[in-house]
């Protein structure tokens, strides 16, 4: 596998796989407004890393032009998958989804980046995957530093893909699934909710799985924990490998079908989306999978969503939690799941919180999914803008509603020598509760 | 190009600043312009002023071309490296140096990006007015190298306007100075104006001192329909001869509106021949005023429907209009082609009656919005430009635009420049002698013909 593989070296073995491209990549004008808002390029400044540059760079390979070469792998790497292009984007190029299929055509010519083809063999295998994150937070304190007070702690010695002084959250030494009953009971449910953890909040941020369901109980819902749910897949699928991702959905998917549950509720924009887009996306010229995934689509939330559009809070109940709190706003819930007012109300409905908003709340962490393991100074330099924007706020808490922008702006906040809190939305929720009790 | 040049490149700006990979000189390769791409040699990327210099005298020794870009937005394939050599990124030229509060003037390196000078000076109440629909994307030097214009054209002039002096590296290296800070100054050939607009072909811009004016306190926005465009014709020349000069005065033609609400849903009759948007900005008690007159000018020339806005909210409606025309045009069709050709204000119901015939009888789709206080028109011209057959009609109807545009007494291009795309009408807007003295000064100041050669005044 060298620079020399052409565009007829992959036609000649996956026709369907670029050449469908060609039409959506020609809707680009190249009017280059995506330079405005992509993260990336705005550290890079070269033309390769924004969007427009990378469909040109595909359209190049399709001609014939260039190469699909290590450097085009390095290209349509370098994105963190946050929609901004395609949010700003004239002609309504959906420039993130085709980037991916860039990444899809690199990993089928020359394979994944080494040290994700790691974490992600090890996705693939449910059982060997739950077994070495137990494993990781029994032993956790070993290969973890504490950082005192905090769901931080620096690594201490180089696990996977891990920048050694990089700041990660400490896995849980009891997954939160281990932590309850399958079913979690309340006298007279008012519904049945299935709570998809993913894997960020059944590992290592068990905390607010715990505030998940403890809010859900306060509004006398039954909550389920289905045992066989795995990680959605978003981070094999984003990057590249859609084979994977399409086994781990379908197991998702046949789980929490079983189940017959009034609505589906994950605590992360991501894993919404999985449900709610991706899923039927991926399964879409597969009758049978297809109408079970519209089906779960249409009755899966994110938790702030779930509690002010469907439950619709009873806000008489709320104590007081006197802080000043700010909100970043994950990529994947401001222009994914377009989900942004209902973390606000959450908030917002909170007495004695006050709220700041940062210049630019939905301007990506830097995290990206795993584009940090591949790109870890790049992603750095990208949150050290939204660390200073947090800075500007005065905040003594920022709050978002995703586990790896958390543990990215933890490990920010650390590096940059701040102590505020980062939390998810429903944490504060779940401490307001807490404090009504106390009224 | 030589591997020697290479290395003698890298030499100056640094290895890092240097690309020659197949995949980077792609990326170069194109600007925002349909239908030109070409590769260059390499991209070079210098750091200042000194930099850039020895650049010049490296390429101008060894007859090797250099493209001057900024953020590569321009649509008129002002960047595209047709003969190979050097694309000359400027774009590391970008601090803000100085920001004079007593002269009220800013001096800049050419690759800030005009919305981050505004935002610089936003806080202390001024604006640098020149505002094209890409100011957050374009830099400084690519827009005062188009002349740029924008919106707020009619009250507030464009970039020459604004543009009071200049640092530029000549051809040969020599690093030269013009103007200054001085509101009067009539010491020598003006070579800021000549430098203004001057596409890349005479030298590279690497800083600009421009002037800076006080933000309005106070915005109005209106907007009117009408079913007969020579009515709404009439209600731009009225508010003119009213002596109200809005900061903006848009108008949207019956193809655009069309699209615009089969896109946007915006409540906007598909019947309509014309929609105006007008802005007017200044002291508030003289824009209340002043609104007052636009809408009693707009009543009197028979708008079939008026309105005005009486907060942000209800501006920003009245603004989406005119907001979408541009994407939803551009949605239509994969290619699309913003052109500027620009007419006297009195003659912009002509060219519109005009345009919508040219479309007609070509069968290409044309929408046209665009300024109408200044009679600059934005015709855009929306198709595929991988079907030749269709691309031969629309070659066919551009040519019938530009030369009724020139016939209107107009020109080709109101803001974006000549480049390559309309160097084919050059000869018939201003004849053989004035294209003749534009070259001379072209081989005057650039005699080895390096810079951006072939564009603007052609092979010479
Ligand atoms: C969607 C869209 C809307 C637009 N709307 C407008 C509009 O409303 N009004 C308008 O006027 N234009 C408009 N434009 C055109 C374009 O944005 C402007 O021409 C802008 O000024 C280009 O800036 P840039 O930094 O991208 O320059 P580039 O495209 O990089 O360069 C433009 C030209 O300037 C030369 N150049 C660049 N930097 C220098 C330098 N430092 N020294 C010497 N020469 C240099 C280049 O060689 C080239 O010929 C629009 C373009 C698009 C895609
Ligand atoms: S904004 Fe859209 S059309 Fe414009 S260059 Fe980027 S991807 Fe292409
Ligand atoms: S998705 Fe984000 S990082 Fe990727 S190209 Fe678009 S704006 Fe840049
Ligand atoms: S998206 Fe992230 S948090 Fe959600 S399941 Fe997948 S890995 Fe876990």
């Amino acid at each position: 596998m060298t620079e020399t593989i052409t565009a007829k070296d992959i036609n000649e073995q996956d026709k369907a796989l670029l050449s469908d491209l060609q039409d959506a990549l020609a809707n680009c004008m190249k009017c280059g407004n995506c330079m405005e808002v992509c993260p990336v390029y705005k550290e890079v400044g070269k033309e390769a890393a924004v969007a427009r540059g990378k469909l040109s760079l595909m359209e190049g390979v399709l001609k014939g032009s260039i190469p699909l070469s290590a450097a085009f792998d390095t290209a349509m790497s370098k994105c963190v998958s946050c929609k901004a292009c395609t949010a700003k984007c004239p002609c309504g190029v959906p420039a993130d989804e085709l980037i991916l299929r860039g990444r899809q055509a690199a990993v089928k010519a020359r394979g994944l980046h080494p040290i994700k083809k790691k974490v992600f063999a090890l996705l693939k295998n449910r059982h060997l995957f739950d077994f070495s994150l137990r494993m990781a937070g029994v032993f956790g304190p070993l290969s973890f530093k504490k950082i005192p007070g905090k769901m931080a702690a620096l690594a201490r010695f180089p696990m996977p893909g891990m920048d050694y002084k990089r700041v990660t959250a400490p896995f849980a030494s009891t997954p939160l699934r281990s932590q309850y009953p399958e079913v979690i009971k309340v006298d007279r449910p008012t519904m049945r909710v299935g709570f998809f953890t993913g894997c960020t909040i059944n590992y290592i941020y068990t905390d607010v799985g715990q505030s998940v369901i403890n809010v859900l109980k306060e509004n006398n819902i039954e909550v389920t924990l289905p045992s066989m749910q795995h990680c959605c897949g978003t981070p094999v699928y984003m990057s590249g490998d859609v084979d994977s991702a399409k086994i781990l959905a379908k197991h998702n998917i046949e789980t929490f079908d079983s189940y017959n549950f009034d609505y589906i509720v994950s605590a992360c924009g991501s894993c919404t989306e999985a449900f709610r887009i991706e899923f039927p996306h991926l399964f879409h010229d597969d009758p049978k999978m297809s109408a079970m995934t519209e089906k779960l689509a249409k009755k899966t939330y994110e938790i702030s969503e779930f509690l002010i559009d469907i439950v619709k809070i009873d806000k008489t109940k709320l104590g007081p939690v006197n802080t000043t709190v700010t909100m970043h706003d994950p990529c994947h819930m401001a222009r994914g799941i377009k989900v942004t007012k209902q973390p606000r109300e959450v908030l917002k409905s909170i007495p004695g919180l006050t709220f700041v908003e940062m210049k630019a709340p939905d301007r990506c962490c830097g995290s990206g999914g795993s584009f940090s393991l591949g790109n870890y100074e790049l992603s750095r330099k990208i949150n050290d803008k939204k660390i200073a924007d947090i800075a500007s706020t005065n905040a003594d808490t920022v709050v978002t509603s995703c586990g790896t922008c958390r543990m990215h702006l933890t490990d920010g906040l650390f590096q940059n020598n701040m102590n505020q809190d980062a939390l998810h939305v429903v944490q504060v929720l779940d401490r307001s509760y807490k404090a009504g009790h106390k009224k | 190009m030589e591997k020697h040049h290479i290395n003698a490149l890298k030499e100056i700006v640094g290895e890092e600043n240097v690309l020659t990979s197949a995949e980077d000189l792609y990326c170069y390769s194109y600007d925002a312009t349909p239908g030109h791409a070409h590769m260059p040699d390499a991209v070079v990327s210098p750091a200042n002023t000194a930099e850039t210099s020895k650049v010049l005298k490296l390429a101008n020794e060894n007859r090797i071309p250099v493209y001057t870009r900024g953020s590569g937005t321009n649509l008129s394939a002002g960047c595209v490296p047709t003969k190979g050599g050097i694309v000359l990124l400027m774009t590391r030229l970008n601090k803000i140096l100085e920001i004079d509060l007593e002269n009220l003037v800013a001096v800049a390196e050419p690759g800030v990006i005009v919305a981050d000078l505004n935002k610089e000076i936003a806080s202390l109440g001024l604006i640098y007015p020149p505002d094209p629909g890409t100011v957050a994307t374009a830099t400084l030097g690519g827009t005062v190298a188009e002349n740029a214009g924008g919106l707020r054209g009619l009250k507030y002039g464009v970039s020459k306007h604004y543009v009071m002096g200049l640092e530029v590296v000549l051809a040969n290296g020599d690093i030269m100075n013009t103007g200054g800070k001085n509101v009067k100054d009539v010491s020598g050939y003006d070579m800021t104006k000549l430098f203004t607009g001057s596409e890349g072909t005479l030298c590279v811009i690497t800083k600009i001192i421009s002037k800076l004016v006080p933000a309005p306190e106070a915005k109005k926005a209106m907007m009117a329909i009408f079913k007969d465009l020579d009515n709404a014709g009439k209600a731009v020349s009225a508010i003119i001869a009213a002596k109200i000069i809005p900061a903006t005065l848009e108008i949207m033609d019956n193809a655009t509106i069309r699209t615009v609400e089969d896109y946007a849903k915006v409540g906007l009759p598909l019947d309509a021949e014309a929609v105006l948007l007008i802005e007017v900005d200044g002291n508030p008690i003289v824009v209340e005023k002043e609104a007052e007159k636009v809408m009693e000018a707009l009543k009197a020339n028979h708008a079939d429907f008026v309105q005005i806005a009486k907060d942000d909210a209800e501006r920003d409606k009245l603004w989406a209009a005119r907001r979408a025309a541009l994407p939803a045009l551009a949605k239509l069709r994969p290619t699309t082609y913003v052109e500027d050709a620009t007419v006297p204000r009195n003659k912009v119901p002509d060219f519109l009656r005009e345009v919508s015939s040219i479309a007609k009888k070509h069968n290409v789709t044309i929408g046209t919005f665009g300024h109408a206080g200044d009679g600059n028109m934005h015709p855009t011209i929306v198709c595929d430009i991988r079907i030749p057959e269709e691309m031969e009609r629309v070659y066919q109807a551009m040519d019938e635009m530009f030369k009724a545009a020139i016939a209107l007494g107009g020109t080709l291009s109101g803001e974006h420049g000549i480049g390559l795309g309309k160097l084919p009408w050059m000869e018939q807007q201003h004849g053989q002698i004035t294209m003749n003295t534009m070259r001379s000064i072209k081989r005057a100041l650039d005699p080895n013909l390096i810079l951006n050669p072939g564009k603007l005044v052609g092979e010479c």
